[in-house]
């Protein structure tokens, strides 16, 4: 199999799991009012490591998702976390390029953007929302749980998604001539 | 891309929300949920062990400072019924006196200052309490202090504010008493013990029974006048006795006073002028 298909497939299958994982287990450890969003953090590091396009289409896809299984308005969460897929994407390739705080400085202006942002949109769709809950209550201890989570997703995030080298392939060297 | 991703997002937003429930867009929606079903069971399943766990943890947890708060709401909430029990035998008592003050038995002549018992002398050396009316209230030395049970005593000294009144069960104390139902007459002082009085100075001439009720006497001779207005129940007589090398009869009286659970008594103020003294 072509190894860019594979990669793509290995994105897929990590956003895949983690949607699954965030609606079915993540979101339901409620602790001091928040939760964690696995989905974001896998989201970060799939942009970090692989660029802006791949966040955004990553992103998509996970918040499309989330938005079918949670049934809730399609094109929500697929719209806040395409942009921040990209938005990390854009971050790593220029101001973020081998920082070794990007990865978790990312995830804390992801984590409060999706929240603002997510609290805007919904209220533009005229949805009950408390802004008190969204923006306090439940963001600051969300945002801990993902600064805490952050590193570990993305030491394996990278480890999974990074693309062999040449020098990962080449076992042996065979003199010609 | 970025572009045709958000125009994508927002086209399936709007579609999505102007959509009625059994659109093309929902059951599309409700099948792809319905596919994912399985797996979400099966991640439930999986994980439940897990979120159980935490569960389990966290109601510990819970359990715990709810049990604290409950502690704390229960120590509140006696705290609470203690003053409730308090405030009501408080108003029993100055229902009591309200009682007393507006009945035949309350002094002619005389109004009566409602006061608390603010303070009771530490040592046991003399027989007072300090109550919560003075001068201001129209307080004066020597005026008598009673409840609805009984003489209490007299004041002996008066501030703005507050008089220190020596109890009926004092060394010092002694009120001119009668025998209600003989009129026999006799002095009222402390007794041998505790809050007992003794009727003394009653000539052996008189017939003084167990149960006779013992009031003040206030005797009026010329200007000079008792502190006490006749009438205030002092006690009931328990015991007599007479013995010949005794000049007296020996009569015991138990007042209907609680001297060491009072609350609150009311000041005795003569609506008339104090004599003078020639």
């Amino acid at each position: 199999m072509n190894p860019s298909v594979n990669d793509n497939l290995a994105v897929a299958v990590f956003v895949f799991v983690a949607a699954l994982l965030q609606v079915t287990l993540v979101a339901s450890i409620d602790i001091a009012g928040g939760a964690a969003d696995v989905l974001l953090l896998s989201l970060v590091a799939i942009a970090l490591v692989r660029g802006p396009v791949a966040g955004a289409v990553a992103g998509f896809f996970g918040g499309l998702l989330v938005d079918v299984i949670t049934l809730d308005t399609l094109g929500v969460a697929a719209l806040l976390y395409a942009l921040a897929g990209y938005w990390t994407g854009r971050y790593g390739e220029t101001t973020g390029r081998d920082r070794a705080h990007a990865p978790l400085l990312a995830v804390g202006v992801v984590t409060i953007a999706i929240a603002c942002s997510g609290l805007g949109l919904h209220f533009l769709l005229g949805e009950d929302v408390s802004a008190r809950r969204a923006l306090f209550d439940a963001l600051l201890p969300g945002l801990a749980f993902n600064l805490l989570l952050g590193g570990p997703v993305w030491a394996l995030s990278r480890r999974l998604l990074r693309r062999p080298t040449v020098s990962d392939r080449v076992t042996e060297v065979q003199l010609l001539g | 891309m970025l572009g045709t991703l958000v125009l994508l997002s927002l086209a399936l937003i709007t579609a999505s929300f102007r959509e009625e429930s059994g659109g093309p867009l929902h059951d599309a929606q409700a099948a792809v949920a319905g596919v994912l079903q399985p797996l979400e069971v099966a991640v439930e399943r999986v994980a439940r062990p897990f979120r159980d766990a935490y569960g389990w943890t966290k109601d510990l947890f819970n359990a715990r400072s709810e049990n604290e708060r409950l502690k704390a709401e229960n120590e509140q909430l006696q705290q609470q019924v203690i003053q409730n029990e308090s405030a009501l035998q408080e108003n029993v008592h100055l229902k009591a006196l309200l009682d007393y003050r507006s009945s035949p038995a309350f002094p002619v002549d005389y109004k009566g200052v409602s006061a608390e018992v603010i303070a009771r002398p530490s040592g046991s050396f003399d027989q007072t309490i300090v109550v919560s009316a003075g001068s201001d209230d129209g307080v004066v030395a020597e005026a008598p202090v009673v409840t609805s049970d009984g003489l209490i005593g007299t004041v002996t000294s008066v501030t703005g504010g507050a008089a220190r009144v020596r109890l009926l069960t004092d060394e010092q104390s002694a009120v001119s008493a009668l025998d209600l139902r003989t009129s026999a007459a006799g002095i009222v002082r402390h007794g041998p013990s505790g809050d007992s009085l003794v009727l003394d100075r009653v000539s052996k001439k008189e017939v003084v029974q167990v149960g006779d009720e013992i009031i003040t006497a206030g005797w009026r001779s010329g200007p000079l006048a008792s502190l006490y207005p006749k009438g205030i129940k002092i006690g009931d007589v328990t015991f007599v006795g007479r013995l010949n090398t005794d000049l007296y009869q020996q009569v015991q009286v138990v007042s209907g006073v609680d001297f060491s659970g009072l609350d609150s008594v009311f000041v005795l103020v003569s609506k008339r002028r104090a004599p003078e003294l020639p």
